[in-house]
This record gives structure tokens, C-alpha cells and sequence, in this order.
């Protein structure tokens, strides 16, 4: 591989990888709506409510 | 407003981001994609990619996000629900129709593909595959979706797809009968994780192999980076009847030397040196970057509108509709792109896989790559497995859409529309698997469906909520509960350059792939795929124009009659331009 093919693959690589650790962070970290935190629904889709 | 199951919900924001990636990340991210990027000129193609994924991807995924969850916020989970939202004109709802064919048909035929990985995985596993050859693979490919005759397919032994495809039928409409919950982010939440380690694990063993084979010393991992990754290609050409045409591209210095003394030798030969640049100025380039961005993506399929129909308006669709995206990217570029290319080239150089298709370089070139490998039977199973596991997250997603219309439009519950989408999907899907002989059946609908009417999807989509919505009023919309607004940067790139630059790459698409055109010489010629239906008409082919015309008809039908779409939402006025 040349030079030039080593810093396309570490910009797109690193880029790419950069962007997903960020928004990972971020769905991590961001409040989400309290009332949806109640783990899986218990009703089946049949279910009337 | 609760029409049908109107009132699922996802659990969590990371179980829906799971989900829509899961529904992103397919064959495509490990398969189509490195072939691409390397057959057009690698540190050009990434450029064009990028500049798409920004211009394209992004736009209309945020828009797809937007779209559902307004529209699921009243009651509306499905495309033709979505468009007689945004839509005043009474005819609104019909342009929905598209969002219904698109994922239930290409599911018809993605659904045997996920069957040959799961096919793959277990010949692996159990010790029958260990190929000598490129001939013994390539036959065993054939025999086993019965490329040579229609009905071979059809079959319950290991090297004949009947048991898989039964398996993962099964499988897929247990998972959606179970609900978008506890089937379908359930089952991602375990999927996509596992896709993760499975694919980091092969990454591992791939960056190891070295040169596998010491007499043949060009065939290594580093060249086989190179052929996907260098910016400049080094290409031997052959002057014929005055014009020079590519021979091979080579690799490595000494390679490099030794065509250039081949070149000394003989006058008819070149070694010349293609720049970034120059492949940056052809058409096609842009074409192949901007349709991977667009299908890797799933913009444009109908399945996000439906997904984010399930969020609150108080779900983040900013950060979820981006973290979807990176994830499907992180999956293409960083492990996609860095497994399936050099792996082939360390076992059978750039010459064994040079311009191979898709399925080409997965089911004949990899499967020979992992026969050739030491431990190749576990590798091999973990890869396949792990392409079944991000083609049965995609082919869920393919569902959730035709389940979410027939609850709404005949207000029934989850038992009878899947018993409906599971009688009209086996239909498809055993005419798929019958008509098997060169693909023909899984071809044209691919064609047809899964990229030309996406492309028209994709664009109604774009205009609809930059022109009809209205971009301002759209952007406002997807910052609420957002954890960060989309920047002003995209209000102009949603409203002129994405339909404009989707509109261009349409244009350019039909011209090269329906009318043969060629922007590199020699001439044109219309498309097999029209001739199959218009030159020499080909039963097949017309007979799958025909599945997909009937089941479009039973939608519009649907969609004329269904009392869900004959008023308004109350707030349908908040929702002029």
C-alpha cells in the first residue's frame, strides 16, 4: 500500500470510527424520556389496551 | 388516535438505533461496498462517498426520522398513513403505495439470499466446504441456488437451500409477530452487538494473515489494503486498434517493475499511473458512490418512515437518525473495508478477484478464501454467520412496513396481518427460489424494485418534505427533543442540492444502466433488463413485472378503500407548507 493509500484509509477509517464513538457517548450519556426507562412492554401486539 | 397496533413503542433510544442500523447494515456494508471502492479507484471513490453520505444520506435520512415520527405522533405508521399526513391533495396517500412494494418485495428475494448465508455458515461449521478451487466453489455456488436450472434450489439436503430458507422464514415472522419491541428491538439488541464482535474477530484474523503463501509474494494483506485504499492506481494497458485499453492493475513494487519491464519489451504495452484526480471526473465514479451511500443507507425503502413512527415526540430523531448512520458507516468503511479485499487478495492476488460481483466475491471467492485458511471451517462459519445475522436484521425491517399497512388499513391485529404478509411474502418468495436459473427471478426484481423505484421513493420523499413540508418547518419539527438541532448548514442542501443531486444521479443511473449509455466510449446498448422485457421478452422476467404489479394493485386497493386514509388528521392544516 502506498502513502497516499495509508492516509485515505486512516482519514475514512478513523473518521467514521471518531463519528460513531461520538454519537455512542452521546445516546449514552443524554437524558432519556424517564418513562420510557421500564424495560420490555409486557403486552403482546393482540393485546387491546 | 389508536388505529391497528398504533400504540407500540420502542423501548429505548438505543434499542431503535440498534434496529434501524440493524436494518442498515447488510451485505451490502461487507460485501458490495469494498468491490466498489476498489474497482473505482479507492481514495477517489471515498471522496465521492463522503461528499454523497453528506449531500444524500444524511438529508434524507433526517427527513425519513422527521417524516414518521410526525406522522406516527397521529396515528400513522405506514408510508401511505405518512404521505396522506404531509400530503393535502386527496392523491397524497397513493404516492405511499411505493413504500409498501419496496420493502415487502425486496424481502421476497432478500429473504433467500440471508438463506444462503445461513447455508454457507452451517456447510462451513459441519466440514463440508474446503474447496481446492476457484471451479469447486463456483460449482458448489451454482448446485446450491440452482443457477443452471429452475427448481434446483428447491430442496432439503445441506448444499440445497430449502431447509435455510424455511428456517429463516420462520424466524423472521416469529420475530415480527412478537411486536417491534419484544420481536424486532429485542432481537437487534442481541444481533448487532454480536454482528460487532463477530465482525472484529474476523478483522483480527484477516490483518494477521501476512503473506499466506511465501512462493506467491504479492499476495498479501498489505497489498490486497492497497488495491482498496491507494488513491492512484497503477494499471497496465493494451493499445488495440489504436486505443488503450486496461489490462490488469498491479500492485507492489516489484510487480510494478516488472510490468514496466514488460512494457520496455513490448510497444503495445503501458504502464501508466491513474491519479486521483482523473477518476474524480468520471460520471460513473460519482454514480457508484452516490448508490452505495444511497442503499447501505436503507433511505429511500420505506422502513425508517415506519420505524420512527413508533418514537415520541419527545424521541431524539437527530441523534438517533445519526447514530444509525455512523454505525452502518463504522460497520461499511472500518470493518467492511478492511476485511473482504485484502483477505481475497493474500489468498488469491488481485488478478483471482478483479472485477467480481457481489455475490461473486461472497459466495465464490470468500468461501474458497476461508477453504485455503488455517481453522478456514470456523472462520468461514463466523462470517457467514455474521453476514446472516446483518441480513435477517435487514429482512425484519423489510417486514415491519407491509405488517404496520395491513393493521392500518383493514384494522386487524397482529395474528391476521401476519398471517396475510406471510401468505403473500411466500408466494413471492417461492417464485423467487423456483425461478432460479441465472438469478433471473432475484435479478429483476432487484432491479426494478430494489433500485429503480427507490430512487423514486427517495426523491418524493426529499421534495415532500423540503417543498411541501417545508425545510424550516422540518428542521423545527426534528429538533424537538433533540439533543443537538440539525445545523443551518443543511436547510439549502435539503431544498436545492439533495433533489437536485438526486434527481442528476437518477438521470445518470437510467442512462447508463436502462439505456446502456457509456461515458468511457464505445458506444451503447440497451440494458439486458429491458430487453428482457421489451426486445426479446423473457417469461421470467415479465412474469416478476407481474408479481410486483399484482401486489401494487392489491395496495392501492387497499389504500382506496381503507377508512383510515379518507380524513384528515385533525391538525392536517399545521401541516401546510
Amino acid at each position: 500500500m502506498t502513502p497516499g493509500g495509508w492516509i485515505v484509509l486512516v482519514i475514512s477509517v478513523g473518521s467514521v470510527t471518531s463519528l460513531f464513538l461520538w454519537c455512542l457517548w452521546l445516546v449514552f450519556t443524554a437524558p432519556e424520556e424517564p418513562e420510557r426507562l421500564h424495560g420490555f412492554d409486557t403486552h403482546t401486539p393482540d393485546e387491546k389496551k | 388516535m389508536t388505529r391497528g397496533i398504533g400504540h407500540e413503542r420502542w423501548n429505548s433510544r438505543l434499542g431503535v438505533i440498534l434496529a434501524v442500523a440493524g436494518s442498515a447494515v447488510g451485505l451490502g456494508n461487507f460485501l458490495r461496498f469494498p468491490g466498489q471502492a476498489a474497482q473505482y479507484g479507492g481514495g477517489a471513490f471515498m471522496v465521492a462517498y463522503f461528499i454523497s453520505l453528506l449531500l444524500i444520506g444524511l438529508p434524507i435520512c433526517w427527513a425519513e426520522w422527521t417524516m414518521g415520527r410526525h406522522a406516527g405522533s397521529r396515528g400513522y405508521n405506514s408510508s401511505p398513513g405518512v404521505f396522506h399526513v404531509f400530503i393535502k391533495a386527496g392523491w397524497g396517500k397513493y404516492l405511499g403505495v411505493i413504500g409498501v412494494i419496496i420493502p415487502v418485495v425486496i424481502y421476497m428475494y432478500y429473504v433467500v439470499i440471508e438463506a444462503w448465508c445461513l447455508g454457507y455458515a452451517v456447510n462451513f461449521i459441519t466440514g463440508r466446504i474446503h474447496f481446492a478451487n476457484a471451479t469447486e466453489a463456483g460449482d458448489f455456488f451454482a448446485r446450491f441456488i440452482g443457477a443452471s436450472e429452475n427448481g434446483l434450489a428447491v430442496g432439503f439436503r445441506f448444499d440445497q437451500v430449502g431447509d435455510y430458507l424455511l428456517v429463516v422464514f420462520v424466524l423472521n415472522f416469529f420475530l415480527i409477530y412478537r411486536g417491534v419491541a419484544k420481536g424486532i428491538e429485542w432481537f437487534c439488541r442481541f444481533a448487532m452487538p454480536a454482528l460487532f464482535v463477530l465482525a472484529l474477530v474476523i478483522l483480527i484474523r484477516v490483518l494477521t494473515l501476512g503473506t499466506p503463501d511465501p512462493s506467491l509474494p504479492e499476495n498479501n494483506v498489505n497489498n490486497g489494503l492497497g488495491f482498496m485504499w491507494n488513491p492512484e492506481k497503477v494499471l497496465v494497458e493494451r493499445q488495440e486498434a489504436g486505443t488503450w485499453t486496461k489490462v490488469r492493475e498491479v500492485l507492489g513494487g516489484p510487480s510494478i517493475q516488472e510490468a514496466e519491464a514488460a512494457a520496455v519489451a513490448d510497444p503495445a504495452l503501458r504502464v501508466r499511473t491513474v491519479t486521483i484526480w482523473e477518476q474524480l471526473m468520471k460520471p460513473q465514479l460519482w454514480l457508484a458512490a452516490a448508490g452505495q451511500i444511497f442503499f447501505s443507507l436503507s433511505v429511500g425503502f420505506g422502513v425508517i418512515l415506519t420505524y420512527s413512527s413508533y418514537l415520541s415526540r419527545k424521541d431524539d430523531v437527530v441523534l438517533s437518525g445519526l447514530a444509525a448512520t455512523s454505525a452502518n458507516e463504522f460497520c461499511e468503511v472500518g470493518l467492511g473495508g478492511l476485511i473482504t479485499l485484502p483477505a481475497s487478495v493474500a489468498f488469491l492476488g488481485v488478478s483471482g478477484i478483479a472485477g467480481m460481483s457481489t455475490f461473486a466475491l461472497g459466495f465464490n471467492v470468500l468461501p474458497l478464501v476461508f477453504a485455503k485458511m488455517p481453522l478456514g471451517w470456523v472462520f468461514g462459519a463466523v462470517f457467514f454467520f455474521l453476514l446472516f445475522l446483518a441480513a435477517i436484521t435487514s429482512s425484519l425491517s423489510m417486514l415491519q412496513p407491509g405488517i404496520a399497512f395491513l393493521e392500518e388499513s383493514l384494522k386487524i391485529e397482529r395474528k391476521q396481518s401476519v398471517t396475510i404478509l406471510g401468505f403473500i411474502t411466500a408466494v413471492g418468495t417461492a417464485f423467487v427460489v423456483y425461478f432460479s436459473k441465472d438469478l433471473k427471478a432475484l435479478d429483476t426484481l432487484d432491479f426494478w424494485v430494489g433500485t429503480f423505484l427507490i430512487f423514486i421513493l427517495a426523491t418524493i420523499q426529499i421534495v415532500v418534505f423540503a417543498w411541501v413540508f417545508g425545510v424550516r418547518r422540518g428542521l423545527e419539527e426534528a429538533s424537538q427533543g433533540a439533543v443537538f438541532r440539525i445545523p443551518d448548514f443543511f436547510v439549502p442542501v435539503m431544498k436545492f442540492v439533495c433533489p437536485v443531486f438526486l434527481i442528476g444521479i437518477f438521470i445518470l443511473w437510467v442512462l447508463v444502466n436502462v439505456f446502456g449509455i457509456s461515458f468511457t466510449g464505445g458506444g451503447s446498448e440497451i440494458s439486458g433488463y429491458v430487453k428482457d422485457l421489451f426486445v426479446t421478452p423473457h417469461p421470467v422476467a415479465w412474469m416478476s413485472v407481474a408479481l410486483v404489479a399484482i401486489f401494487g394493485a392489491f395496495v392501492t386497493l387497499l389504500v382506496a378503500r381503507a377508512s383510515a386514509y379518507q380524513n384528515k388528521p385533525a391538525d392536517t392544516e399545521e401541516t401546510k407548507s
